[in-house]
């Protein structure tokens, strides 16, 4: 019987050379390990690693799915700066992080802290932010298109209407179609940051507050010099999160509005899927493609300066 | 110790055993089915119905399956909902998924067939018997550069003003003269507006690829071309022209000056269907047939329904009315027996009625029993004489009002019919979606730059075709 004693005992070259021996491997399980392992490799392999390689390879290629591809190097790329869409979609999807960070990151924020400071009723308050998560998403832009009429009879301008305030454009004018949409997506997405946040809220321990308490501490004081600190490291992720998740924008801009009025809302994603779907006769999948390949490379370099500037803060 | 090894080995093999019998079962679930059932039948999918179709309609298509199914026992037929929309259908093409018998429209036909994307169906369609007797020109959409046939043509219709006749009355116009003048249907859409408050007097479609569509017909209407082409064939695009901004600029007024065209701007072709069945708007552009979509699909009552020609500027020769149709196609992936099998079935269900009278007055009643439009306007699929011959084959069975038709059906034969812009249609209509919800979002839409933009960027797209 092999023991750890015998392992320790063995010499450092032979130690490494037994690990690299395949009967060894097969005798300490290593087969089974492979072979549990094996279906999800397959459906990663066949679902997600085989599509993001051909997307690569498809970004230098002009093809039509149909006919054999053609390799055109970094034209597709170029194309995609070329195109006047493009620098649309870029701006539009910056004013919708933009607009997603000032109205979407502080409000579960604050909904979380408040509800944390109810004392009664919590579940009701947890379920009732939690729902718009439960609702399907498409069914939910569905919901919220109806409410958007631009009618004098619509829901939102009936309710203005009783305030004297006069029906709005909503999703129908270039201008307030975007903060429409955005205002969508914080009521829809808002419930799972809330619960995060609350779950972060718990682990903060309660002799900080307590302590703040006895110094005199106001309520604004607790929040700022106790909760937030203590949080800052699911801020920080939250924030990259939200930036990346509003990067990708798709649903809202596509169910919504198709990208209009008058491009007004084409996001980086819609581009990508009109650039491959538009056309009935068969996409532009190579700019399609390269953008992808384009937005992915952004959101990873994105991510990796985030978190080198924030590791120092996250750490103390 | 060595004897607790086999047994380990064992279930071993039993976990490896189940886990790639999973794998394997999992994957093999994406694959397809061949096309053939136990019993020696051949299966086929068809799609003749749109998404959200009226209990009668479903009913209606399922007594027409049981009919073909009997006159044809060797072939198993199951309908499911399909509609075409340019957004949509590359991705279902590309993804494998279309059924064995779809439809695509005119403009679309012949580029699917020449890049290899559709069935041939030459052998099969030689054998119906309507092989000989098609207009050329009609059947042109469907056959390839290579002359074979890959796909039948169906319901050919000219664009049309519909309009709803109980909100004509409401508003104290008369539903037996619709307007036939673009500045009728505007003054028509601001006496709706201002008197049945609620009703966009008159809408256009914009999204999807419709903008441009319903611009398109306005533009050759007044006489205007958005695409050329030269003695050279080469295609030039030029929607910055006078006849696309009087389009326009007729859109602009009644949207900015008259306020007769409603509070929402963004209507794709079934969402435009929607709010003219639900009553919010009272005249709307769209294809003649369109009264059989918003039947089968929107439960509309086909007595409000009224249908006239879109205005055509008289006094321009190049004037004329855009029209279009569908062309029933069989998926590029079935097999041989399965093309017979679907070229059976786009015979029995689109052809044989117009050609057939027995046919004919089964489909017509069946149509009636399920609530369905009999006498829908369309154009002549073969010749005028086989056209009218259908048409009084229909005639005691029709159940949307004569009367109702009869401003469409008198002026469509004096109209000239145009086709529709030649090259890239899809990108051109897509990119002039921007432009018609700029002029109706935006009252002071630099239409000039936008249309220059187009002009720009679809060239682009055919010059690149050039240098191929």
């Amino acid at each position: 019987m092999t023991t750890s004693t015998d392992v320790r005992a063995t010499p450092a070259p032979e130690r490494q050379k037994r690990r690299h021996n395949p009967i060894t491997w097969v005798q300490r399980g290593g087969l089974t390990t492979l072979l549990f392992l094996l279906p999800l490799l397959i459906i990663f392999g066949v679902f997600s690693w085989s599509p993001i390689v051909q997307a690569v390879i498809m970004s230098f290629q002009k093809t039509n799915l149909v006919t054999p591809p053609i390799f055109v190097g970094w034209d597709n790329f170029v194309a995609v700066f070329n195109d006047p869409l493009f620098w649309t979609a870029v701006r539009n999807t910056a004013y919708f992080a933009f607009l997603a960070i000032l109205i979407g990151y502080p409000v579960p924020l604050v909904v979380a802290v408040l509800m944390s400071e109810v004392r009664r009723f919590k579940g009701l308050f947890s379920v009732l932010a939690y729902l718009p998560v439960v609702i399907l998403p498409v069914v939910s832009v569905l919901l919220w298109k109806i409410f958007y009429d631009a009618g004098p009879t619509g829901v939102f301008n009936t309710i203005l209407g009783w305030f004297h305030i006069p029906p709005q454009p909503w999703i129908q004018d270039a201008a307030t179609a975007m903060p429409s949409l955005v205002l969508q997506a914080t009521w829809a997405g808002a419930g799972g940051t809330i619960i995060i946040y609350l779950a972060a809220m718990t682990s903060v321990a309660p002799e900080l507050y307590d302590a703040a308490e006895v110094d005199g501490a106001s309520l604004w004081a607790k929040i700022w010099h106790v909760t937030l600190p203590q949080l800052r490291g699911i801020l920080f992720i939250t924030f990259i999160l939200q930036i990346i998740a509003t990067a990708q924008v798709f649903l809202q801009p596509y169910l919504f509005t198709g990208g209009g009025p008058a491009n007004s809302t084409t996001t980086i994603l819609l581009l990508i899927y009109q650039y491959a779907f538009t056309n009935s006769l068969g996409g532009a999948y190579g700019e399609a493609t390269a953008l992808s390949l384009m937005l992915a490379v952004f959101l990873a370099v994105l991510s990796i300066v985030y978190f080198r500037l924030t590791a120092r803060w996250s750490d103390q | 110790m060595k004897s607790v090894k086999p047994r380990r080995l064992g279930s071993k093999v039993v976990a490896l055993g189940l886990v790639t019998a999973a794998s394997v079962a999992m994957l093999s679930a994406c694959s397809s089915d061949n096309g053939g059932s136990s019993d020696g039948k051949v299966n086929l999918v068809v799609a003749p119905v749109l998404p959200g179709a009226t209990e009668d309609a479903l009913t209606t298509l399922a007594t027409r399956v049981k009919e073909f199914e009997k006159k044809n026992p060797d072939i198993h037929v199951k309908a499911i909902e399909y509609q075409w929309t340019a957004s949509t259908f590359a991705a279902e093409l590309a993804g494998g998924t279309l059924p064995d018998v779809f439809n695509v429209p005119f403009t679309d036909s012949k580029t699917l067939a020449n890049n290899g994307q559709l069935a041939d169906i030459t052998t099969p369609f030689k054998q119906t018997s309507t092989a000989d007797k098609w207009n050329k020109t009609v059947l042109n959409v469907a056959t390839g550069d290579n002359g074979k046939v890959y796909g039948i043509p169906w319901g050919p219709y000219a664009m049309a003003l519909s309009y709803n006749r109980d909100i004509f009355k409401q508003a104290g116009l008369d539903p037996d003269k619709p307007p036939t003048t673009l500045d009728e249907i505007q003054a028509d859409a601001k006496t709706i507006s201002e008197k049945v408050p609620g009703v966009a007097g008159y809408m256009q479609m914009t999204k999807d690829s419709t903008g441009g569509w319903n611009l398109a017909t306005a533009t050759q209407a007044l006489g205007g071309r958005l695409e050329t082409t030269g003695s050279d064939g080469k295609v030039t695009v030029k929607t910055d022209n006078d006849q696309t901004k009087q389009a326009l600029s007729w859109l602009q007024k009644m949207r900015w000056q008259d306020n007769s065209m409603g509070s929402n701007f963004l209507w794709d072709w079934s969402g435009i269907n929607q709010g003219f069945a639900s009553g919010k708007i009272a005249m709307y552009m769209s294809g003649s047939d369109v009264v059989g979509s918003l039947m089968q699909a929107n439960g509309f009552d086909q007595s409000k329904y009224g249908v006239t020609t879109f205005p055509v500027d008289s006094s321009n020769s190049k004037a004329g009315i855009l029209s279009g149709g569908n062309v029933d196609v069989v998926n590029v992936k079935d097999t041989p027996e399965q093309i017979a099998a679907a070229v059976k079935w786009i015979d029995f269900y689109r052809t044989q009625p117009q050609v057939n009278e027995s046919d004919a007055v089964t489909l017509a009643k069946s149509n009636q029993a399920g609530k369905q439009a009999v006498n829908a306007p369309t154009l002549p699929l073969f010749d005028k004489a086989t056209w009218q011959q259908y048409q009084t084959w229909i005639k005691p069975y029709a159940n949307i009002p004569a009367d109702n038709l009869k401003p469409f059906n008198d002026g469509i034969f004096s109209q000239t019919i145009v086709p529709e812009p030649p090259a890239h249609t899809q990108d051109l209509y897509a990119a002039l979606d921007a432009v018609v919800q700029a002029v109706l979002t935006d009252k002071n839409a630099d239409v000039d730059t936008l249309l220059k933009g187009v002009d720009t960027k679809v060239q682009a797209l055919i010059d690149a075709d050039a240098k191929k």
